[in-house]
């Protein structure tokens, strides 16, 4: 049984393989930085959703990050019992909320939110840069970065706040000991404690980002373009393979799409890997009692 | 620790430093549960009104047709998650027993490693995956490829839920069975597993709670259908599915439905997390 996951993770990067190799034949690493997605023509190149990608997940892992901390920090330093409790439960009900369901909100709710207050409050005070220069037409960039964010704040708030409970007290006596404040104990003594799991934590947040698929592809507006403007509708590849994959209509079309595949792979495996040895380090150290 | 020097600050900055920060923790506490209440509100306030009895009895009716339901999806959905569990279920209860009772060798660290990066793989490319290894084979989409798709997703959760159960069972169990001249089988099957079942079973729920609200995956392979099917090799409705196409349908009507299926489908899966939570829980009380 044991084996039957080894037998199936090798089918996997098989099967994406046979079906990439097409495209892998017809592109090699050219695809990796070509610029345009033109199936009509018969053109693809992966970089406007590569840039979708990392830009969404980013900027997403920018707000969700210091939120996520920060709540972790009330939950495991602060929090009495009482409120302590419910508050977890509320925000990992926040993480088995479907994704399909963050993306009708945010389509519905969230998109339009955007559009008229935010969107074209930025768009008028501040329209002279570049990131808001354009149109905001609600789904788009933003959005997508928004939904994303709010989508990995239970993951970065549960890990880091299960890291920052291991730290032992005896951390935050010495600190308290020696005059410093609530603050200056958790900040100056806990946190750097507990880095390399709370780093962790948000590498497992990037890569759920880098591979939601419905939510973003319900919101980001779904255009191959690179742009630097955060209202300006974009693609990832997730939601590029969503779209387009049962719409696919000659081989090179559909090897191109599992070659999109394969690359979102590689890249979460990565993520995912290095985010495990952190953690996996972090809780070792802990019980050795030094980091 | 490296020592650091501290910022100077009279004593009243650095406890108004304290206070703003502490202030911002329960503020981002607070943002996160916010959240939270904004979309499990909106689905639950516009959701409602577009549930009546004919929607959970009834099949989807063309645009401009009033009236009809996603009994199809409800019951596709249950039949695809049927079958994922079908499938995840005996494998990573085997592998999980391995893993705990056999595992403790290089074999056992690289399954228990790659279970790691199979729950971290996108769930568009496990759908790429069935995809390619199913329905391109058949040359036609099915509510089987689609089970296959999840089971995949739900075994790394099943496996390391079996293990770490296991590994809290006592070895003087073990110990116990094995003086008494039971085969080491036999201690496995009769005395370790029937003392973790309720934590395993609170594993598998939470595992099909999280399958069940998956879309990417089914999107090439149940495809989605309109009308009533429970033949397992068939395109199959499903409640995601039909979710996303209501959602981005151009239809008044059709979007209602979206927020009447999102409720069902937001309830169904928290209904699943909280039955598992309050199972564990009972288990760790009694």
């Amino acid at each position: 049984m044991a084996a039957t996951i080894l037998a199936l993770i090798g089918l996997l990067v098989y099967e994406l393989y046979a079906g990439a190799r097409l495209g892998l034949a017809r592109y090699g690493l050219s695809f990796l930085v070509g610029q345009s997605w033109d199936p009509v023509f018969q053109r693809f190149g992966a970089l406007p959703a590569i840039y979708g990608t990392v830009v969404s997940s980013l900027l997403a892992l920018a707000i969700a990050g210091p939120l996520g901390l920060l709540a972790a920090i009330f939950l495991a330093e602060l929090a009495p019992a009482r409120l302590e409790a419910p508050l977890s439960f509320l925000i990992e009900l926040l993480a088995s909320i479907p994704s399909v369901v963050y993306g009708l909100w945010g389509l519905y709710v969230l998109a339009a939110i955007l559009r008229q207050p935010v969107g074209r409050l930025l768009h008028i005070n501040l329209g002279f840069l570049p990131v808001f220069s354009c149109t905001p037409l609600g789904v788009g960039m933003l959005a997508a970065v928004a939904i994303l964010a709010i989508m990995i704040l239970p993951y970065v708030t549960a890990v880091a706040r299960d890291v920052l409970r291991a730290v032992p007290n005896a951390q935050r006596e010495a600190m308290l000991a020696l005059g410093a404040t609530r603050w200056e104990t958790i900040w100056r003594a806990v946190v750097p404690y507990a880095r390399s799991g709370i780093v962790g934590g948000l590498m497992l947040g990037l890569g759920r980002a880098v591979g939601e698929t419905m939510a973003v592809t319900m919101v980001i507006g779904n255009r191959p373009d690179v742009s630097a403007c955060v209202f300006n509708p974009a693609y990832t590849l997730a939601s590029l393979i969503a779209n387009e994959f049962t719409e696919a209509t000659y081989p090179l079309y559909v090897s191109a799409l599992i070659e999109l595949g394969l690359i979102l792979f590689g890249v979460t495996l990565v993520l995912n890997a290095v985010a495990r040895l952190l953690v996996w380090r972090a809780g070792r150290g802990m019980e050795r009692g030094h980091v | 620790m490296n020592p650091r020097r501290l910022p100077n600050l009279t004593y009243a900055g650095r406890k108004a430093v304290n206070g703003l920060m502490l202030a911002a923790t329960a503020l981002s506490a607070a943002l996160a549960v916010a959240a939270l209440t904004a979309v499990l509100g909106y689905v639950a306030v516009n959701g409602v009104s577009a549930l009546n009895l004919g929607f959970f009895t009834q099949l989807p009716t063309p645009v401009g047709v009033p009236g009809g339901g996603i009994a199809n999806a409800i019951v596709g959905s249950l039949i695809v998650v049927g079958l994922a569990t079908l499938f995840a279920l005996p494998i990573g209860l085997g592998a999980g027993i391995y893993l705990s009772e056999y595992g403790h060798n290089a074999f056992g660290d690289l399954v228990r490693f790659l279970a790691d990066v199979l729950s971290g793989v996108p769930s568009i490319v496990m759908g790429i995956f069935a995809y390619t290894l199913i329905v391109a084979r058949q040359s036609h989409f099915s509510a089987l490829s689609a089970g296959f798709a999840l089971g995949v997703m739900m075994l790394p959760a099943i496996t390391r839920t079996t293990e770490e159960m296991l590994r809290l069972v006592p070895d003087s169990l073990r110990e116990g069975a094995l003086a008494l001249g039971l085969p080491r089988w036999r201690t496995t099957v009769s005395m370790v597993l029937p003392t973790v079942a309720g934590g395993v079973i609170t594993g598998g729920v939470l595992a099909i709670g999280r399958v069940a609200g998956e879309t990417a995956p089914l999107l090439f392979t149940a495809f989605g259908n309109p009308f009533w099917s429970v033949n397992i090799n068939q395109p199959i409705a499903t409640l995601p599915h039909m979710l996303f196409t209501y959602a981005i349908s151009p239809y008044d009507d059709w979007r209602a439905k979206a927020w009447g299926t999102a409720l069902v489908l937001a309830a169904l899966v928290l209904l699943a997390s909280l039955l598992a939570r309050h199972f564990g829980r009972q288990r760790h009380v009694g």
